[in-house]
């Protein structure tokens, strides 16, 4: 590997392989992906054009979770990653990914949801003649 | 004046040519910036003019501009880095010096307009454009030669991210001819950057030139990772990587997970200054504090992406010089990870006074407290490694025990800032300046220094002139303490920072000892550059032949310096950490035959043409000249596309060229013996 290893000519050369675990994907990964890709599109459309469940946060909501379900689906069948890819290393990256990404939406909810702790008492009602 | 007018306002009475630029946009009235451009002008004539003289633009282009070469492409960052260098450094004795004269009813010599660009282009410069090219030169030159490659995983993406950067700092030092920089503070935190109270061009320059800079950050951030991870020599096992490699590997994990960020805060300001929404404005929903929030979600962990790697280099440096392995190798490895991970959880106490409750503040001035444990570790295991040791006090050295002396101060000011009741009373004052002035010069700059010292020779095949050095040492570190701890002193009393004029004239001593202070480290950078100078003078008689003129420990020390372009004629093999010192100690032989071709990245100037069309637009965008940024933008797609389909990209050194280089280092080490 190291000997000869110039990663972006390795698609034009003989070296091709690098003998990891990581496929490109088979026509029917790939047809799978996008036809679910498609679905989990579609659906949150329609909720909203429809407005089938009738609540604006519920749909909301549910719209946030069929986008978490959209992005398994493209790592799984575009990007091929599972637990043994690039020797682990694809998994690790990911969980290194997610903790960040965790630390820093739940450290900014928690953090902005208290930015008022220190302002003078007020009503609801005071809040909303706020300008 | 409303934003929404502002915002209607904005495009009216454009020209379709030149955007809101016109000949009012240069800074004719101001003597200074007059001054600074004829010098500047004047120089870059005669530095054309030498080029063009001795023919020198071919080698340049041929040679280094469009070389994939990390060596050369390492050296151009530090090149860069040190350019970058003095202007910041420019930047800041005009601070110095305004605040030092301006008491008693006198307004110093800056006006407000002028003196609000300085301290934001001080900032703006040093971090972006001076710290992270010397951390990135310096990753990019040792990485691959300490763990046993020829070249990084994606060597064109590397000269493309070089680029990018200097584009990005070519755009900066525009702003100081064409039109302003931005007069907001380093961070430029809306409102105050927000387009109703920056209408200028400050803050948009300001914007593009961190967004195509950040473009090659990420970029190499990526490649050094890929590097690490792929290209290590065969035996060399994670825990067998030199401490240096393990710090990159770190600080590259770091700008991947947090440039990208920068980028999304980026460009949600630029959002709200050209397309009139409101994500950090006053009203309409917009939260300014978000800004604040999301930026120092990127900005802690880059103070961290500077200081690893140097941590790195102090760990190569002290165990080098002390002749023995690095105490606590694994521990150092650690501490660094826990470093990595936990420079994450500590961003608020950036702002502990914007109003979050006590749970909150205490919560993250613990987890800052925490980040000391794993860094002072870090500091027993180097005085671990010099206890009993046979120290040598190079210059690589004098400069590591000068800096674990100067950043201990440092670190302790930051656990007492991290205490939040402490922190509402010395947030924003100078004390905050002096602290993080004291990390950064004493650990970030301290440790570029004795790596320069320490790699010099592996890069240029001589050493440097150690008279020279240690003029330059003793300046600046005097320098630094004179500069700095009357800002403490200051601080305490209560001198909140980027003030222009005072009323007290009791405090102007202090800030007279501060310019001395800067006086002197100003003496420090000559000497460092007459260092240079003599050093290149005095080659002859500095040079080293053997490729390891300090009895080094690690891998880069087994080549020659400074090395062929493939650096190793054979991929090492790795049984130990300290590969080098494991394979001199077991009476390892050069191989002197058997040389096979090597195959070689090719140059390409690709790089240098997508980093011109992203100036283009950086500029076309800062002036709304939407033709030029238009077309340098639909550039950029072209010639990127169009580079894909290039499959030319390799050659081979063939065998007998190997052969050739090989046997002058046959020779030399012989005639060396």
């Amino acid at each position: 590997m190291s000997t000869d290893a110039h990663g972006d000519h390795a698609g034009h050369h003989e070296d091709h392989g690098h003998g990891d675990a990581h496929g490109h994907g088979t026509l029917r990964d790939y047809v799978t992906g996008f036809i679910l890709a498609a679905i989990l599109t579609a659906i949150p459309f329609w909720l909203v054009m429809t407005d089938a469940l009738g609540d604006n946060q519920l749909t909301a909501l549910v719209i946030m979770g069929f986008a978490v379900a959209q992005v398994v689906v493209h790592m799984i069948y575009f990007l091929h990653m599972n637990a043994r890819s690039e020797g682990g290393w694809t998994i690790m990256a990911l969980i290194f990914t997610i903790v960040l990404v965790v630390i820093a939406l739940t450290g900014s909810l928690w953090v902005m949801y208290h930015l008022n702790t220190n302002m003078m008492p007020m009503s609801p009602h005071d809040m909303s003649q706020m300008p | 004046m409303t934003v929404e007018s502002t915002m209607e306002n904005q495009y009216a009475a454009l020209s379709p040519i030149f955007g809101r630029l016109s000949l009012e946009s240069l800074p004719l009235h101001e003597p200074i910036l007059v001054a600074t451009f004829a010098a500047v002008a004047l120089g870059s004539i005669a530095l054309v003019g030498a080029l063009t003289y001795f023919r020198l633009w071919g080698y340049l282009w041929k040679e280094w501009f469009t070389t994939v070469d990390h060596k050369r492409i390492g050296i151009m960052y530090m090149i860069l880095g040190l350019v970058m260098l003095l202007r910041g450094f420019a930047d800041a004795v005009m601070m110095r010096l305004q605040q030092a004269m301006a008491f008693n009813g006198s307004e110093g010599y800056l006006t407000a307009h002028h003196y609000d660009q300085v301290f934001t282009a001080h900032g703006v410069i040093m971090i972006f454009f001076v710290a992270m090219p010397f951390v990135t030169g310096l990753m990019n030159y040792v990485v691959p030669l300490q763990i046993g490659a020829r070249d990084v995983s994606f060597p064109y993406l590397n000269n493309f991210s070089f680029w990018m950067t200097t584009a990005g700092a070519v755009l900066v030092m525009f702003s100081l001819f064409i039109g302003e920089f931005a007069r907001t503070g380093w961070l430029a935190y809306p409102p105050l950057s927000n387009i109703g109270y920056s209408p200028d061009v400050g803050v948009d320059y300001y914007i593009w030139a961190l967004q195509i800079a950040g473009v090659g950050t990420l970029l190499s951030g990526v490649n050094l990772v890929a590097t690490i991870v792929k290209m290590r020599a065969p035996g060399m096992s994670m825990m067998k990587m030199p401490v240096f490699t393990w710090t990159a590997l770190c600080t590259n994990v770091l700008i991947v997970a947090a440039f990208p960020v920068l980028t999304a805060v980026m460009a949600l300001l630029s959002l709200d200054r050209y397309v009139g929404t409101n994500f950090f404005t006053n009203d309409f929903g917009g939260s300014p504090m978000m800004y604040v929030n999301l930026i120092w979600i990127w900005g802690h962990p880059e103070v961290y992406i500077l200081i690893l790697p140097l941590f790195g280099v102090f760990s190569e440096v002290t165990s080098t010089f002390t002749g023995k392995r690095l105490f606590g190798y694994t521990s150092m490895v650690y501490a660094t990870v826990v470093i990595t991970i936990l420079s994450y959880i500590v961003w608020l106490h950036h702002f502990f006074t914007m109003g979050s409750g006590a749970s909150v503040n205490s919560f993250f001035g613990i987890t800052t407290m925490v980040i000391s444990i794993p860094t002072g570790a870090k500091l027993f295991n180097w005085l671990f490694t010099m206890y009993r040791g046979r120290i040598r006090f190079e210059l690589p050295m004098m400069w590591t025990v000068a800096f674990m002396l100067t950043f201990v101060v440092g670190g302790m000011t930051g656990v007492l800032l991290a205490v939040p009741p402490a922190d509402f009373v010395l947030h924003n004052s100078l004390f905050l300046i002096a602290h993080f002035h004291n990390v950064i010069i004493g650990g970030v700059l301290f440790g570029l220094f004795a790596a320069i010292n320490y790699w010099f020779p592996k890069a240029f095949g001589f050493r440097l002139d150690p008279f020279w050095g240690k003029v330059s040492f003793w300046a600046w570190v005097v320098g630094f303490w004179l500069a700095f701890m009357p800002l403490y002193v200051l601080g305490l009393m209560g001198v909140t920072r980027r003030m222009r004029v005072f009323d007290d004239p009791s405090l102007q001593i202090w800030f007279v000892i501060a310019a001395f202070g800067a006086a002197l480290i100003a003496i420090g950078i000559a000497a460092m550059l007459v260092q240079f100078a003599v050093s290149y003078l005095k080659r002859d008689q500095l040079r080293d032949t053997t490729g390891d003129p300090w009895n080094g420990r690690t891998l880069e020390w087994s080549t020659s310096s400074p090395p062929p372009d493939y650096n190793f004629a054979f991929t090492p093999v790795i049984h130990d950490l300290d590969a080098w010192y494991d394979m001199k100690s077991r009476g390892y032989v050069r191989p002197t035959g058997g040389y096979r071709p090597i195959h070689m990245p090719k140059n390409t100037g690709t790089g240098v043409i997508l980093a011109a069309l992203s100036l283009g637009c950086g500029f076309g965008l800062v002036w709304y000249i939407w033709w030029l940024a238009a077309l340098s933008f639909a550039g950029v797609l072209a010639v990127a596309i169009g580079h894909s389909f290039n499959y030319k990209r390799d050659f081979y050194i063939p065998a007998e060229t190997v052969e050739k280089t090989e046997d002058e280092r046959t020779r030399l080490l012989a005639a060396g013996a």
